[in-house]
């Protein structure tokens, strides 16, 4: 085990009855580092983190935080990890401040401390006006700041933020990025993170790991997993005049050389998606002219973390022979 | 570095009591304590009122009854219910309703994820919700009773003896546990089920139930085990008697009420029934108080052993289960 691991996690393994939650994890998070754990909702993600804390307890394999087993010495690693879950919830009649407080007395911090460092924690989170009022009257967006002051009151080594960005208007979600990049930044702590919103998170994330089905299939920075896949399928999407129907499009597109793939767009006619070996464009529009098709548009899909990441959701379900 | 690890893993003050500070401050700001102590309250200031008419007619005749001022929270007039049977009716209410929502509401609010990742036990969320119940309840039942020894006093006129006292104290205490079953019932099935809405609607059928079919169902319970023909024997009746009083006892109302009349009526010496030849040439004087907390110890012992096993049970289920909803 190195000592600059954080978060380490091998052969983690959670069944629930017939279903492999998470299947033989292995991950390294280093201190200090940004982590993205991505994946599509019941990728196995909540349960992961939930081992992580020690709130339920692994079947096979083991997680190690900051040096300890949580499911070993929960309370210790409960005192020194923040955890936002996802949804977070507070108690609605208190105000964002009682709730805070709440928290403070349960990690036993010194009052007058605990005030101070609440003050401080809402103003940074952009919640010093709305502090004193209950937080049944909070917006979502809100409610997800008042989370991340939450689990920074006991001053963590590790903040562990499930979904943060889900539900969150864009410029809400801009603003909770920038405070947890800031987090990790100033205040030198590891953070995990979970999203299924790859765009949303790919810009503050040291590096990713893409979970699915259970399975960490692929880690690393963001831009060297997308170079990965750079000799891999091309999207490209066509857009034609609607007369162009009675032609066979598809076959037409189909018959030339490294076509994967022809869909057509069943919410907007005339629409047209195609996943070639290779860029194909002027292959393409050579197709369309000669069918006497009119091109409205033909452009190579940009290559995005969610493209990435449904590809290797597409390679992980054909491993399994699904 | 043995020792520094389990000063670590043992911190003070204990996590239960910050859960039940909570607690208690949310209980003492809800509605649901207001209506509660408004319907206990009320309804028990009416009846002793009507009462202590009834005890000052009473009292010309029997001048000298023992333990005069307990008897107002015992005796009702015509047509109404005494002040114990009501709250011995409202009790299991008040159980249920700080207990119905204990785990189910965090859940439902999400915040139970965020309280059990705090630095302390799990335990400590059932203990100290428990805990904080359970003080409430205390304080609603004691403000009760001192309002009625008030009233008492000021109506009657009749400065409670030390026997009484204690009567009365070992009456609250008692009354306290029977609240805990009730408590330690609902705080069970909000544990088991995940909304308070059917958790709450459990607890009263149970309640229903207990309270009042109770009679019913233990009557033809007895009647299939120990049939009472036409013209029974001694030993029959007795056997069937036996058999009604045992299976009544099942229920945690049963108890109660026993221990109730035996702890309040001091001429009472047995919860149970007693034949003649048992009572034969017994001088009717009333029991001290050390006497009247011998009978009534079985009953006490259990209604706290059915608190502990509903308590367990809730206890068990919530370390087994995950967090998630």
């Amino acid at each position: 085990m190195s000592v600059e691991a954080a978060v380490e996690a091998r052969g983690l393994t959670k069944r629930y009855g017939d279903t492999l939650a998470v299947d033989r994890l292995d991950l390294a998070i280093r201190a200090g580092e940004i982590f993205g754990l991505l994946g599509p909702n019941g990728a196995g993600k909540t349960t992961t983190i939930l081992m992580l804390l020690g709130l339920t307890e692994p079947t096979a394999g083991q997680a190690r935080v900051l040096g300890m087993d949580p499911a070993r010495r929960p309370l210790e690693v409960k005192r020194r990890v923040g955890y936002v879950p996802d949804d977070v919830g507070f108690y609605g009649p208190l105000t964002g401040r009682e709730n805070l407080r709440y928290t403070a007395r349960l990690n036993r911090l010194p009052p007058a401390e605990a005030e101070e460092r609440i003050g401080r924690l809402l103003a940074e989170v952009g919640l010093a006006e709305a502090a004193d009022r209950r937080v049944e009257t909070y917006s979502r967006g809100m409610r997800q700041r008042l989370g991340i002051a939450d689990a920074l009151v006991k001053e963590p080594e590790v903040a562990i933020l499930d979904e943060p960005t889900v539900g969150i208007d864009p410029e809400g979600v801009t603003d909770i990025l920038a405070l947890i990049r800031s987090l990790a930044r100033d205040r030198g702590a590891t953070v995990l993170l979970s999203s299924h919103l790859l765009h949303q998170v790919q810009s503050i994330c040291d590096r990713v790991g893409i979970f699915i089905g259970g399975r960490l299939i692929a880690v690393g920075p963001v831009h060297e997993l997308a170079e990965r896949f750079e000799a891999g399928p091309v999207t490209i999407e066509v857009g034609v005049a609607a007369d162009g129907e009675g032609v066979d499009l598809r076959q037409r597109l189909r018959d030339l050389g490294g076509v994967r793939e022809v869909v057509r767009d069943e919410r907007e006619p005339g629409r047209w998606r195609l996943v070639a070996d290779r860029d194909l464009r002027p292959a393409v529009a050579e197709t369309l002219v000669r069918a006497g098709v009119p091109v409205r548009y033909l452009h190579r899909r940009e290559e995005e973390l969610d493209e990435l990441y449904r590809r290797y959701h597409r390679k992980a379900v054909g491993d399994d022979g699904r | 570095m043995a020792a520094e690890a389990g000063a670590l893993e043992r911190p003070r003050p204990a996590g239960w009591r910050i859960v039940a500070l909570k607690e208690l401050a949310d209980h003492l700001l809800s509605v649901r304590l207001v209506v509660l102590l408004f319907l206990v309250v009320v309804s028990a200031i009416g009846i002793v009122y009507s009462a202590t008419g009834e005890i000052r007619r009473v009292a010309e005749e029997a001048t000298g009854t023992p333990a005069l001022f307990i008897r107002f929270f015992t005796s009702a007039r015509e047509g109404l219910p005494s002040l114990l049977s009501i709250v011995g009716f409202l009790v299991p209410l008040l159980g249920i309703a700080f207990g119905f929502d204990a785990v189910s509401s965090e859940r439902a609010q999400g915040t139970l994820a965020r309280l059990v990742s705090q630095p302390i036990r799990r335990d400590d969320v059932v203990n100290g919700k428990f805990a904080a119940g359970l003080v409430v309840i205390a304080a609603v039942l004691l403000s009760l009773a001192l309002v009625v020894a008030g009233i008492g006093i000021l109506r009657l006129g009749i400065v409670p003896s030390a026997d009484e006292i204690g009567r009365l104290v070992a009456w609250w205490v008692l009354t306290v546990a029977y609240a805990g079953v009730w408590l330690g019932l609902a705080t069970l099935l909000s544990v088991v089920l995940r909304r308070a809405a059917t958790a709450a609607l459990v607890s009263i059928a149970a309640w229903l139930v207990l309270t009042l079919f109770s009679g019913l169902l233990v009557g033809l319970a007895a009647d299939a085990i120990a049939p009472l023909p036409d013209d029974p024997t001694v030993a029959e009746a007795v056997n069937h008697a036996r058999w009604e009083q045992w299976l009544g006892r099942i229920s945690p109302q049963t108890l109660y009420e026993e221990a109730t009349v035996v702890l309040l009526n001091p001429e009472v010496r047995s919860a149970g029934f007693l034949l003649p030849q048992q009572v034969d040439r017994a001088v009717p004087n009333p029991l001290p108080l050390d006497q009247s907390l011998l009978v009534v110890w079985p009953q006490a012992v259990s209604l706290v052993a059915l608190t502990i096993a509903c308590f367990a049970a809730a206890y068990v289920a919530f370390m087994r289960q995950e967090v998630r909803a």
